[in-house]
């Protein structure tokens, strides 16, 4: 059975070591806070000018000057630090910041991102994104495999204006685990119940197989 | 100590106009210069350029200056919370210059700190760089980022004294400490001024330097956009 959102931030959250400070960005990403494993020490980064986050505060206990980059209200955790905006900037081109998980409309087998305009449609903008795609090394996409009337997000090429070039590492989608590498989509787990073939048939960009696939362990 | 206290926002905002360019911080609602926003609204100065991360929401922060059609300009990373935003854009009625968030700290920064332009990778590739100058140092390709030039910046501070030193609180700093001494005139309002040398020294975020005009702002409305809260 292809993943719901929960799934796909619970098989990302696999993907956190110990010692690194992560940015995630809104929507899924924010959910993968709520699985990582609690042996592991890690910093959660939000652009917006805090390192050290915590849980979603108690009811009544909230502070409108302590938010996340999605705008909804925080708390910190023993450690943690209040910056500016170009100090925020500065941990993520100054590749400070381990790792980077954030949402896309599309990707392409290059590496491409697409996730902030869709042309006479919506315009939201890019918020940290291209500062975070265009200088992380370790760059996580969390997505749906294929839009609501199924067609592909995993392309040859993107076909919305670009966030970034060549940056993706990996993607991470309601049916399979995906490494981009060498201008292709290496398969490298399906999600439990989901067929290679189902894969396949999802992908429009070059997919490689390499023997047999196993199911994500989650 | 020099002083650069003034009585209130009308004296603070002295010197306004028309067709100038604001700076002005905050990230969501988030540290936004209430005080200075709603005198903006008051002066009704027009065709204006804003230079803010967010555009406030409908009836709120700089949704306040959208619905009353003064800005002829947004400069800003994300706008996908004010539906009259939106209506005003697609329209074309609004002019808007979407910029990567990290560029858009340091195109202030680069203001207050005398660079006139700096390389940065984000948005390489992509239509933001269009038209730009790019660059390739150690094998990556960079795009050339102009400073901001603007008439005003306005600035929210938690506390402040009146020789114009700063600190701001939890994530409300944000962009205003990047944009103090990043325009002609910086002017702060603060929840707290305190006397001169209360403040520690030690802990100061933005010496007094940075700031022109300082003032008590008051009836601080502090909104959440999204209140969101666990159970015990």
């Amino acid at each position: 059975m292809a993943l719901d959102k929960t799934g796909i931030a619970k098989r990302i959250a696999q993907e956190v070591e110990d010692g690194f400070y992560v940015n995630l960005g809104i929507g899924i990403p924010t959910l993968v806070a709520n699985y990582v494993r609690e042996d592991i020490e890690v910093e959660f980064q939000s652009e917006n000018g805090v390192l050290g986050m915590g849980p979603f505060p108690f009811d009544g206990e909230e502070d409108a000057d302590i938010i996340n980059a999605g705008k909804q209200t925080i708390t910190t955790m023993p450690g943690a630090s209040f910056f500016d905006s170009s100090m925020s900037f500065a941990m993520i081109r100054g590749k400070h910041v381990d790792l980077t998980i954030l949402g896309a409309m599309e990707v392409s087998e290059n590496g491409d991102i697409a996730n902030w305009k869709i042309p006479g449609k919506m315009v939201k903008g890019m918020g940290g994104a291209m500062d975070l795609v265009a200088s992380a090394e370790n760059i996580i996409v969390a997505m749906m495999h294929t839009n609501k009337h199924g067609d592909s997000k995993i392309l040859k090429k993107c076909s919305l204006p670009l966030t970034g070039v060549g940056c993706v590492t990996k993607v991470v989608t309601n049916l399979a685990v995906l490494e981009v590498k060498n201008n292709q989509f290496h398969l490298l787990e399906r999600a439990p119940g989901v067929s290679v073939e189902d894969i396949q048939k999802a992908t429009e960009g070059t997919l490689v197989i390499n023997g047999e696939v196993p199911e994500m362990n989650i | 100590m020099i002083n650069k206290k003034v009585k209130n926002v009308q004296e603070a905002l002295l010197g306004v106009k028309s067709e100038m360019t604001f700076m002005l911080g905050g990230f969501g609602l988030c540290g936004i210069p209430e005080n200075a926003i709603s005198e903006l609204v008051r002066l009704d100065v027009r065709e204006v350029t804003c230079i803010s991360n967010n555009a406030g929401v409908d009836g709120f922060g700089l949704g306040l200056l959208l619905e009353n059609k003064q800005i002829k300009k947004m400069i800003s990373s994300y706008v996908g919370e004010n539906d009259e935003f939106e209506r005003q854009m697609l329209s074309g009625e609004l002019e808007v210059e979407l910029t990567p968030q990290g560029t858009l700290a340091e195109k202030c920064r680069a203001a207050q700190a005398g660079f006139p332009a700096f390389y940065t990778p984000a948005g390489y590739g992509t239509e933001v760089a269009e038209g730009k100058e790019t660059r390739e140092f150690d094998g990556k390709m960079y795009v050339l980022e102009p400073a901001f030039k603007a008439d005003f910046a306005f600035v929210k501070a938690w506390k402040g004294d009146a020789a114009g030193n700063l600190v701001f609180k939890g994530t409300s700093r944000n962009f205003n400490p990047n944009m103090c001494g990043a325009a002609t005139i910086t002017v702060a309002e603060v929840e707290e001024m305190v006397e001169v040398g209360e403040l520690d020294p030690n802990n100061v975020h933005i010496p007094g330097i940075f700031v022109q005009r300082i003032f008590q702002g008051k009836d601080y409305e502090k909104r959440i956009e999204q209140r969101t809260v666990r159970q015990k």
